[in-house]
């Protein structure tokens, strides 16, 4: 009636290995965690992934003006790559604004995206420090955490975002898509 | 069933309003038909002459071809998304879908998204790990992958943001393919996901997999491992039998039939087997689909069926009354194209178009269908179904759950309004 995951996964990658004219070559070289770690910049809404280190709104404002303000603008209002701040409690009105403030679901969401892919001419370039202050600095900016909040990796976990209900999972599909 | 060399066709080979005719009835006619975008040819040929390409040796061979220098004009027109200036590398460019026929997207034209621009990768540098909640964390090299069992499958690649235009609430005036053309249809060669994932010994609390590209945005997806073992992901390390080209992932990027293009990671550099999905910025803040009530559809991966009519379309044109072959593509992320139908007087009727044989599942294929146009306005739409039963919505319905500018999964019916003077635009119908 119910057959085990492990056993559908062992059919599957069998009927491969049947329909395919050689085995497998197992040329994978054997790394360990710590050999990947430059590399594992996965972050898990529970807190799993994020570095140690710390940071507030406050000492965030002046990474955020070194680093951020040309695109995003001073106070993550509004720039030629768009406004970070606002809009919360617009998704059910006539014109809906999707912010970090008003849409993103996880505050680790957030620390993920910065620490991969900004800033955007130098992704990489910012410490742990840094990146806990500014990711405060953004939040700070849409009023859900304040001036002297500590931002490190359990408190980000923590932190409620107002549109931390707003989603449902179409996987599985409940309906068509 | 007419059999008649002469126009009209009769009155039973009428299918549908506004000069839709049988689909049967052109190949048997043997009538010659107009064509889309051109005058019509002179009435009686001057004598003909012998062109000088016919009278001089011509060029020597080369190492990689290139189109003809009369096709310059064929090319993928790009769009920023920001202000000029800011990350001017990071928008995309769509495939002309109007200038081409047939199914199979030209390497070189098939469309592009760049979160970071596009990395120039050295493949012999080039590292792809997995690992996570596995028994063995595992590393390879491109030469190492390039040794692997290959499998080759024919799939589209479709943006989740494809046809985006059409969400907007005034129909904007661009070609078929700078609406629809964030796809492209390709053969994809490469490893199988499922024979490296049991190289390195999945454990079973593993349910989803972090999958992530080596371009300075490091693209990142959650995708099920469910998917990822049952259906045909691939390691792509060719596409239509050449290597990837860099704006393709070079050197090898995951190919997943029918599921978002955002989740095809290109540039890929690492799988990390986790419990759940990451939530990461594209599949949070980008490619949710907000409802009127405030919520959003997160991980709604399959790309809904769909279909566009490329001849006529805006800039092809029909050059006065007569006889034309109507053009399109259709497509599914649920499998095989069953059925294509068009109507050329605004969805009162329709008919059903020639679906030329032999595209698979989550693959493009070619409908046909002959017109008869009497010169008069009218409007053309083409509507698809899958084998799923999935039948293509009217833009209307397919908006009527969404928020106003929410432009994700648009797989509406589009509507070209073809003008008395043969111009075609874009119109919500």
């Amino acid at each position: 009636m119910f057959m085990p995951r492990t056993l559908i996964r062992i059919a599957v990658v069998a009927s491969i290995l049947i329909a395919l004219p050689v085995n497998a070559q197992d040329l994978g070289q054997q790394v360990t965690e710590d050999d990947l770690a430059l590399w594992d910049l996965t972050t898990e809404s529970n807190g799993t992934g994020l570095p140690p280190g710390s940071g507030t709104a406050r000492t965030g404002q002046s990474v955020w003006s070194e680093n951020c303000a040309a695109c995003h603008g001073a106070k993550a209002d509004g720039g030629p790559a768009g406004s970070l701040v606002g809009g919360i409690g617009s998704l059910t009105s006539a014109a809906p604004v999707k912010t970090v403030g008003s849409y993103w679901p996880y505050a680790t969401s957030l620390f993920d995206y910065v620490r991969r892919a900004m800033p955007y001419q130098d992704p990489g370039s910012l410490s742990d420090d840094e990146l806990y202050a500014v990711v405060a600095y953004i939040l700070n900016r849409n009023e859900i955490i304040d001036d002297d909040a500590v931002m490190n990796a359990k408190s980000l976990k923590d932190v409620k975002m107002p549109n931390r209900n707003g989603f449902v999972s179409y996987w599985p599909s409940p309906l068509k898509n | 069933m007419a059999s008649s060399k002469s126009l009209p066709p009769s009155q039973e080979s009428i299918e549908a309003g506004g000069g839709l005719i049988n689909r049967r009835w052109l190949m048997k006619s043997g009538l010659a038909i107009g064509t889309f975008g051109l005058t019509a040819g002179a009435a009686r040929a001057e004598q003909i002459g012998v062109p000088e390409w016919s009278s001089t040796p011509g060029k020597g061979m080369s190492g990689y071809g290139q189109p003809s220098p009369f096709e310059s004009d064929v090319s993928r027109p790009a769009l920023k998304l920001f202000t000029d200036g800011i990350a001017d590398e990071s928008g995309v460019s769509f495939t002309p879908l109007e200038k081409l026929a047939g199914t199979m997207t030209p390497n070189g034209l098939f469309f592009e998204r760049h979160h970071s621009g596009i990395p120039e990768i050295d493949p012999a540098k080039h590292k792809f790990a997995i690992h996570g909640l596995v028994k063995r964390r595992l590393v390879f090299s491109v030469e190492n992958l390039l040794r692997y069992p290959m499998v080759t499958r024919t799939c589209f690649i479709e943006c989740a943001g494809n046809s985006l235009f059409n969400s907007l609430a005034e129909p904007q005036q661009r070609s078929a393919g700078e609406i629809h053309g964030l796809i492209g249809n390709a053969e994809w060669t490469g490893v199988p996901l499922a024979l490296l994932l049991e190289e390195a010994g999945v454990d079973v609390e593993a349910k989803w997999l972090h999958v992530e590209g080596a371009d300075a945005a490091k693209m990142s997806r959650s995708v099920p491992l469910k998917q990822a073992l049952a259906g045909d992901a691939i390691i792509a390390l060719y596409q239509n039998g050449e290597r990837l080209r860099p704006e393709q992932g070079y050197p090898m990027r995951l190919v997943l039939p029918g599921w978002q293009g955002n989740m095809c990671v290109k540039w890929l550099r690492r799988i990390k087997l986790v419990t759940k999905p990451l939530h990461t910025k594209d599949e949070t803040s980008k490619y949710t689909l907000l409802q009127k009530d405030g919520k959003a559809r997160q991980f709604t991966f399959e790309m809904g069926v769909k279909s566009v009519i490329t001849a006529p379309s805006p800039g092809v044109t029909p050059s006065g009354k007569g006889l034309y072959q109507v053009s399109g593509l259709a497509w599914s992320g649920g499998g095989r194209i069953t059925r294509v139908e068009i109507s050329a007087d605004g969805g009162t009727s329709w008919a059903d178009a020639h679906i030329n044989p032999g595209s698979g599942p989550q693959a493009l294929a070619r409908f046909r269908l002959p017109w008869l146009w009497d010169g008069s306005p009218r409007t053309l739409m083409s509507r698809a179904t899958d084998e799923t039963g999935s039948v293509q919505p009217t833009r209307e319905a397919w908006y009527r759950p969404f928020a106003a500018g929410q432009l994700f999964h648009q797989n509406a019916i589009q509507a070209w309004a073809v003008a008395a003077n043969g111009e075609v635009r874009n119109v919500y119908a």
